[in-house]
């Protein structure tokens, strides 16, 4: 069964010629249409531009030409460029939107002769941790249909753990790759900030966006992230540095590993499920060599404050292109304000106006100083002392996220409890740092995961450890209903 | 620290929003839950601490000065709810 494979056992299979790329996607998409009904991952299928994709890609592997790529399909999250299929941002104001171009990311995997599958589900503009302020559709969790998986890269995920594509790509402002994984059991990974190209990406919080892949397995996220990473020009913020290198991923032994767990990523709001697997899976860890100390980190308790006041302010400002004039639909009203007042009215939802206005608030004369320089001032303390810990520690430990997949709805009504939730993913972004998520095990049937987090730049080093440490801890599943 | 009904038609105003009543005040009470927490990082030293906004130091990037090709015109026009001629249509700025 072809869905049953990873990435790389896929790739495999289309080098041999013992499946075809056109047989590869086909399969994806009849699987999309028996299963997206209940899981609600997809915004859009682009069935027949993928199918050409997949025959152009054939030609290249008869030609003997194919690399790691060639012929597999990718979903991407709908806050990414794609050349002439809709991208919404799963969002009211960019309804109908068609990209003129593809995001770098976008182009660097059809270069590669990758199938562009489809764009998934996220919370409004990638804002909050559920995909629930989409405002289109619901995701569910493919391990429990009533839950949450996660967000924002909600559909991306459960596409990928409801293997309706093999892989996928996110994007992770606050933890919106990590945390889905965390909470659907599959791999996702942040690079270090500037690894990735942003271009394409529409923007939430340009100092903390970046894009990762969604995988089961860190082999296949490492194979990726391969793929996307390396320096663009036309990101300014892009550094200079090569694509992240896959060379050496299963050279590394855990032995000697250190690590240190910060206590403020293991507290009170921590579920006594979630500790448990943890917990064992770091006894798992010892056994295999590891050190794991206890450290302190206390500006890891600033960290949601810092970060709601940074990446709304950011938002604020780059939200202020939808003004109906360029793109989107645009609503009647009084004049030119009355018209943009009334076009954002209509196009925003709650979530995202709410953002906008703290941010605005926040970046307002008399706040700003306040708030946003204060803001990045303790963004820099975080810095350091996360530097500090990676002096004497190769990585940080911690669960991904302090609780299993919530009930749809259940935190819906409570925007604030659920941004609480953020505190152990939230550091990476504030400070450019790799991070990705593992499956740890499993709580009542509900994946939990385990987060590495690395010094930027040593995205090659975390995706090395992290692949042994699955060794050790065993590959997650498939949810059975899925399998 | 709290916010007034005032101030939330202030900041509305500031980020082109058009509200509703009944969303002034449950925004009123959402930015006001927040801003509660903002006062947590107030008291921390922050002497001697530069704003950051980048891990990894960059400054001063450069693109190479190189003619290229441009979205063309009709591309960059496609997605607008309103053109002509070639151009955006917005409504009229300037008073008669």
């Amino acid at each position: 069964m072809i869905h049953t494979l990873t990435l790389a056992e896929l790739s495999a299979k289309l080098a041999a010629r013992e499946v075809s790329a056109v047989e590869v996607t086909q399969a994806y998409l009849d699987r999309i249409s028996a299963h997206d009904g209940e899981v609600g991952a997809f915004l859009t299928v682009a069935s027949e531009s993928a199918l050409q994709d997949a025959s152009r890609a054939q030609e290249r592997l008869d030609r003997g030409e194919g690399g790691a790529l060639t012929g597999i399909p990718i979903a991407f999250k709908d806050n990414i460029s794609t050349d002439g299929i809709e991208t919404t941002c799963a969002s009211k104001i960019l309804k109908g939107y068609i990209p003129p171009y593809d995001a770098t990311v976008v182009e660097r995997l059809k270069a590669q002769d990758a199938v562009v599958i489809g764009k998934t589900n996220l919370d409004e503009f990638a804002m909050g941790a559920s995909t629930e302020t989409s405002a289109y559709q619901l995701t569910r969790n493919p391990w429990d249909l009533t839950r949450t998986p996660g967000g924002s890269s909600g559909g991306s995920t459960a596409a990928v753990t409801a293997r309706l594509v093999p892989v996928a790509i996110g994007s992770d402002t606050g933890g919106s790759i990590r945390q889905p994984a965390s909470l659907c059991g599959i791999v996702g990974f942040k690079p270090t900030y500037g690894r990735c190209s942003r271009y394409g990406l529409v923007a939430f919080g340009s100092s903390l966006d970046q894009i990762g892949p969604l995988a089961q397995t860190v082999e296949d996220a490492a194979i990726l992230s391969e793929a996307i990473t390396g320096h663009d020009f036309r990101d300014s913020t892009s550094l200079p540095h090569p694509a992240i290198s896959t060379s050496e991923l299963k050279n590394v032994s855990l032995k000697g590993l250190r690590l240190a767990l910060p206590k403020e990523m293991l507290g009170e709001g921590t579920q006594p499920g979630v500790r448990a697997v943890f917990e064992s899976a770091l006894e798992n860890l010892r056994r295999e060599g590891v050190i794991i100390d206890e450290v302190s980190i206390p500006s890891i308790a600033l960290g949601v404050t810092t970060y709601y006041i940074i990446a709304p302010a950011e938002a604020s400002s780059n939200l202020g292109r939808f003004d109906g004039v360029r793109f989107g639909p645009r609503s009647e009203g009084k004049g030119h304000i009355g018209v943009v007042e009334r076009t954002r009215a209509d196009g925003f939802g709650h979530e995202v106006k709410s953002r906008i206005m703290i941010g605005t608030y926040a970046l307002s004369a008399g706040y700003y100083d306040a708030y946003y320089v204060r803001a990045q001032q303790v963004r820099a303390l975080m810095v350091q002392e996360f530097n500090r810990v990676y002096q004497d520690y190769d990585f940080v430990v911690s669960p991904t996220s302090p609780v299993t997949a919530f009930r749809l709805g259940d935190l819906d009504g409570d925007p604030l409890a659920m941004k609480l939730l953020d505190f152990c993913t939230i550091p990476a972004n504030m400070g450019g740092m790799p991070g990705i998520s593992i499956n740890a095990g499993f709580s009542e049937g509900l994946p939990v995961g385990l987060q590495l987090l690395g010094a930027p730049l040593r995205d090659e080093a975390l995706l090395q450890s992290a692949f042994a440490a699955e060794k050790a801890l065993g590959l997650a599943t498939a949810p059975p209903n899925f399998a | 620290m709290s916010i007034s009904l005032d101030e939330v038609r202030h900041v509305a105003r500031l980020a082109r929003l058009e509200l509703e009543e009944a969303e002034i005040f449950s925004l009123q009470t959402e930015l006001n839950a927040l801003i509660g927490h903002f006062q947590d990082i107030q008291g921390i030293d922050v002497t001697n601490l530069s704003p950051t906004s980048h891990a990894v130091a960059m400054r001063n990037v450069w693109a190479d000065d190189v003619p290229g090709a441009t979205l063309p015109r009709d591309r960059a026009l496609r997605n607008s709810a309103l053109q002509r001629a070639g151009l955006f249509v917005v409504p009229q700025i300037i008073e008669d």
